[in-house]
């Protein structure tokens, strides 16, 4: 399979490259560009990637695989991060976690058999104000992603949360 | 120099360099994994933490990292510092959290500076109590192990392979816990640096894979101080021997020529010691089917003596030492003795020397060119014919921006990168095709030998108006001299980098008319690893050996393969009545020899090479081998002479009497006495032990012959004995002489800072070798006579030879993961001179269809040809379709 940019990105990728002095520079936003255009980094999105940016194939997989916000593998719509780091361990997140686990049946870093859940279980937010934090990003929406909505405080809150995206995917949103 | 007070002392301290350089400069043990003397800081390991004090009232203290802090003048430390030991005891035992407890099954066991440091640090119980993080490990090649197992995250082998050597193929991978340092996937590690990973890696996850094959551990290694002897700049080297079999090669620090690495052509290249097409046995051959038995030495000799009656004709090697080369030319007489080598070979090595002797300019060292201030590169193709050079040069592209880096210390490695990003030093690159260093050029040319030549010829004329001009040149070659010629002038230290490998002497000639004209150094890259010996040594070509040489008249080959060097070998070999081959493996001419005589390798022998600066250094015997045949091809030539009862040779009891005989004879190289002490130098009357005291096995090795533990066997060309007795290397040895670096606590090579008076300094006693050939004091010999432009002609190709450093090498190739790296033969033709997928190439005795190598860069009308892959080369060829 041969990759290639779709017109809009190639021209987003131009305005990335022409920002900084050299090639090498632009690797991550264009990573995330590749990872809206292709949906996850795969080998062969990093081997285009180094193709593009004429860096060695083995300084993109340096990169990529450094940054958990690169998906290397494919996603569903929803990628739901709970963090379970010191915060959020003491108010509830792993309690979460252990709930989203049940509740959407898959394991940690696992993908819904309908493809629209991801659930990952993450290091730090940068949210521990409002810890418990779960961080959302809908595929289909990436210029809104759902952040923190609310302090996540009890289940069914999660619940209410989880429900809320099926209907929104079911409703065609 | 600054004072620095470490636990209440005062030491003198360079405040340019970084404490922990300082506290190893002075022998205090202070553990570290991520610095390197040759990388500098990156404060990743956090091992070496010490306390650092305001003043002498300052009974706190804070911790800081000794290799990120400057040794200013002033300073106050604490190496003993109760919560600095504890600091660094926790700090080994995070890293020891995952690493394995195989030390008794590691390769690396015995010197893992891992192992050194944890001990170093009292860390001795393990706490952790849950599963180990685990890895999938990757077939690295024919050269390097990978166990990333046992990784402990210091980053050096990235630092190494891809900041320091350049390479494009090993990264570190993942985050936190997860950190992978490997290759995208499984495969061979392209840079052919790779096996320095092996010594810069302090533990075992990069491990020499040809070793693994045959293991042995350090401390069971018989070494001595070698050169290697793939190539002609002479890296200093230390071969480990055990049980008759070379083992491994290790690099032997030499402030001025290698540093802290070698090529691995230099590493892996050794095999060929241990081939099987080895001779062993002195040999008749005879009949149809050149079947022969072994003969006895005696007997060997016998049937060479009488020959000595009538006439003989001797044909030296640039790859054996000058001592061998010494006795043939005493053997058969200086106008009788040739050089091994073709004519056109001889012609352009004579003048590379003539070039060094009668112009101004000094042929710089390695770690000179480290330090050049700009550099133009004319028709050598560095990394293949002398990769080590090329690492030199890949560093030389740092010095000048990282000169005009103010503010932050030299050795603080990631800042001053980052800082300094893609500034380089001027570098400008003229080969006939595309190098592997081509990335460094600041501007460059591909072009044929003549146009290489007329660019330098112009550059040196812009230079200086005393050096002719060049007709006729295109406008940007003109603007490029031009340019060239305004960066070297303005330099402080510029090095003009040349050579043999582009067959051409009027690129060496251009080459040194810009070295005379700008005062810079000339380092030029000749073909073997005596080349520069022997053309000191004098002695005809090839060509004027056939002429010499009458019917029925004796010719002595001496570790050499003419079929390598000449189409005519066979009518030269037919017309001798006697052909005697002294060498060590079994090759063409061997096959054709009526009496073959086993030599020792430079493992098995002692004697001296001359490398490309003209340093004359010594390398030892390594091992005595097996048996009574073989010996040092001198001794043969030697025992020949004595049984014709030839009187020169009646006093060479020992290597120290050649040398002397050679001094005598030549008082111009009398300087090769200097290069290491002699055989009668002792320590408080011990020779120096080749083994590590530490040894086992020394009856258990010889047990299915005898119980009795055997005699050493008695070495009386070298201050060395075969054997545990003697001084051991914790003693102040000379510098050449050192046959290992170990040292109570350091097992691995780290151990080097205890061999130096500091780090990065030279070895103890000085840089071993001597220099042989230095620069005229007369008038600058200019060339006045630049070549013309080059012309295709028609239906004529002009060749380019193309070295491999994987493949044009012989002697290496005899190591199977060298021959696996190397290239299938082919030739190299400009797009438009491309007849197809594979052609027909003819001239001068070559014949041969070979497969198409298409190359942007090649001039049409020249065609690349491999070295050492299709034989002999010619100088022009016919290219006609398959």
């Amino acid at each position: 399979m041969t990759l290639a940019f779709s017109q809009s990105a190639r021209q987003r990728f131009d305005e990335i490259v022409a920002r900084y002095p050299n090639r090498q520079a632009a690797l991550l936003p264009v990573l995330h560009l590749a990872q809206q255009e292709f949906d996850h980094i795969s080998p062969e999105v990093m081997q285009f990637v180094a193709e593009q940016l004429g860096v060695p194939p083995v300084k993109v997989q340096h990169v990529a695989t450094f940054y958990t916000m690169y998906n290397k593998k494919p996603v569903g719509r929803f990628h739901v991060q709970v963090c379970t780091n010191i915060a959020c361990h003491l108010t509830g997140g792993p309690e979460i976690f252990a709930h989203l686990k049940k509740k959407l049946g898959v394991a940690n870093k696992g993908t819904t058999a309908d493809d629209l859940f991801t659930l990952e279980e993450v290091e730090c937010l940068a949210a521990c104000g409002y810890s418990p934090a779960i961080q959302i990003t809908d595929k289909k929406d990436r210029e809104t992603p759902i952040f923190f909505r609310e302090n996540l405080d009890s289940l069914p809150k999660v619940d209410a949360l989880i429900d809320e995206l099926r209907a929104k995917a079911k409703g065609g949103a | 120099m600054a004072t620095i007070v470490v636990d209440g002392r005062p030491y003198e301290a360079d405040p340019a360099r970084n404490l922990l350089d300082v506290c190893l400069s002075h022998k205090l043990d202070l553990p570290y994994f991520c610095w390197h003397p040759a990388m500098g800081s990156v404060g990743a390991c956090r091992q070496c933490a010490v306390k650092q004090f305001k003043d002498e009232n300052d009974t706190r203290g804070r911790l800081v990292m000794a290799c990120m802090t400057p040794a200013a003048d002033g300073a106050r430390f604490s190496i003993a510092d109760p919560e600095a030991k504890a600091f660094r005891a926790s700090v080994i035992e995070w890293l020891m959290l995952n690493h394995p407890h195989d030390c008794p099954v590691c390769d690396e066991g015995s010197e893992c500076h891992l192992q050194d440091m944890t001990v170093m640090t009292g860390h001795n119980e393990r706490r952790f109590r849950f599963p180990k993080r685990s890895y999938v490990n990757q077939d690295l090649g024919p050269f390097v192990n990978h166990e990333m197992n046992r990784c402990i995250q210091c980053y050096r082998c990235v630092r190494f392979y891809r900041d320091y050597a350049g390479g494009a193929d090993l990264d570190v991978f993942g985050v936190h816990d997860g950190l992978y340092f490997g290759r995208a996937g499984d495969g061979t590690l392209e840079s052919e640096y790779a096996g320095n990973l092996v010594e810069v890696c302090p533990t075992g996850v990069f491990t020499d894979k040809t070793l693994k094959r045959h293991y042995a551990r350090k401390w069971d290694l018989q070494t001595a101080p070698s050169i290697c002897v793939h190539c002609s700049l002479g890296c200093n080297v230390i071969p480990g021997e055990r049980a008759g079999e070379l083992r491994r090669i290790r690099n032997r620090y030499n402030r001025e020529i290698n540093g802290h690495f070698l090529c691995d052509r230099g590493r892996y290249g050794y095999e060929f010691v241990n081939d099987e097409r080895r001779v062993r046995r002195a040999l008749a051959p005879h009949g149809p089917d050149r079947s022969a038995d072994p003969l006895d030495p005696n007997e060997a000799i016998a049937r060479v003596a009488p020959l000595l009656a009538g006439r003989v004709v001797g044909i030296g090697s640039p790859r054996a030492s000058l001592e061998a080369n010494f006795a043939l030319q005493t053997l058969v007489g200086p106008d009788r003795f040739f050089q091994g080598i073709s004519t056109r070979d001889k012609r352009l090595v004579d003048t590379a020397l003539a070039l060094l002797r009668e112009g101004p300019s000094r042929a710089p060292t390695l770690h000179e060119v480290e330090r050049a201030d700009a550099v133009l590169v004319l028709g050598e193709d560095a990394p293949n014919t002398a990769p080590r050079l090329a690492l030199a040069l890949r560093q030389t592209a740092g010095v000048v921006p990282r000169q005009a880096v103010a503010g932050i210390p030299r050795w603080h490695d990631n800042a001053v990168r980052e800082l300094i990003q893609d500034a380089k030093t001027p570098i400008y690159l003229a080969t006939p095709v595309a190098t592997r260093i081509d990335d460094l050029a600041r501007r460059g040319q591909h072009a044929p030998p003549e146009e290489i030549a007329r660019l330098g010829f112009a550059v040196a004329h812009a230079l200086n108006a005393d050096a002719p001009p060049v007709g006729g040149l295109a406008p940007e070659v003109a603007a490029l001299a031009e340019e060239i010629a305004g960066v070297l002038r303005a330099a402080e230290r510029p090095v003009v980098v040349t050579g043999t490998s582009c067959g051409s002497e009027a690129v060496l000639r251009a080459a040194a008319q810009v070295a005379w004209a700008c005062g810079a150094g000339l380092c030029c890259v000749l073909p073997e690893c005596n080349s520069m010996g022997l053309a000191l040594l004098g002695g005809g070509s090839l060509d004027d050996a056939a002429r010499a040489l009458s019917d029925g008249d004796t010719l002595i080959v001496l570790e050499n393969d003419l079929y390598e060097r000449t189409t005519a070998a066979d009518a030269l070999l037919a017309r001798a009545g006697h052909v005697v081959v002294v060498d060590h493996l079994a090759h063409a001419t061997g096959a054709r020899a009526h009496t073959l005589l086993p030599a020792g390798t430079f493992a098995e022998s002692d004697g001296t090479l001359v490398n490309n600066e003209g340093r004359a250094q010594r390398f030892f015997q390594v091992f005595a081998p097996s048996g009574h045949s073989i010996r040092e091809s001198w001794r043969w030539l030697r025992d020949v002479m004595n049984a014709a009862g030839r009187a020169e040779a009646a006093g060479w009891h020992a290597l120290d009497d050649v040398i002397a005989a050679l001094a005598a004879a030549r008082p111009d190289l009398a300087g090769v006495r200097d290069a290491a002490p002699s055989a009668a130098w002792r320590f408080a009357g011990n020779k120096v032990a080749r083994l590590p005291h530490r040894a086992t096995g020394r009856t258990a090795l010889h047990a299915d012959r005898s119980v009795h533990e055997p005699r050493a066997v008695p070495d009386p060309d070298a201050p060395f004995n075969f054997s545990m007795e003697g001084a051991g290397v914790e003693l102040p040895l000379p510098a050449a002489l050192v046959p290992r670096f170990w040292s109570p606590g350091w097992n691995s090579e780290q151990a080097l800072h205890r061999f130096q008076e500091e780090v990065e300094g030279p070895l103890r006693g000085g840089t071993p070798g001597v220099r042989l050939v230095a620069p005229g004091a007369g008038p600058i010999p200019w060339w006045r006579d630049p070549p013309g432009p080059f012309r295709r002609r028609e239906g004529e190709w002009r060749v380019v030879p193309l070295h491999h450093v994987f493949g044009s090498d012989p002697l290496s190739m005899l190591s199977p993961g060298v021959a696996q790296r190397a290239p299938a033969p082919y030739v190299a033709l400009a797009p438009a001179d491309a007849l197809g997928a594979a052609v027909v190439v003819t001239g001068e005795g070559f014949a041969a269809t070979l497969p198409v190598r298409v190359l942007p860069e090649l001039t049409p009308g020249t065609a690349g040809l491999p070295v050492g892959l299709v034989g002999p080369l010619p100088a022009v060829v016919e290219v006609k379709p398959a």
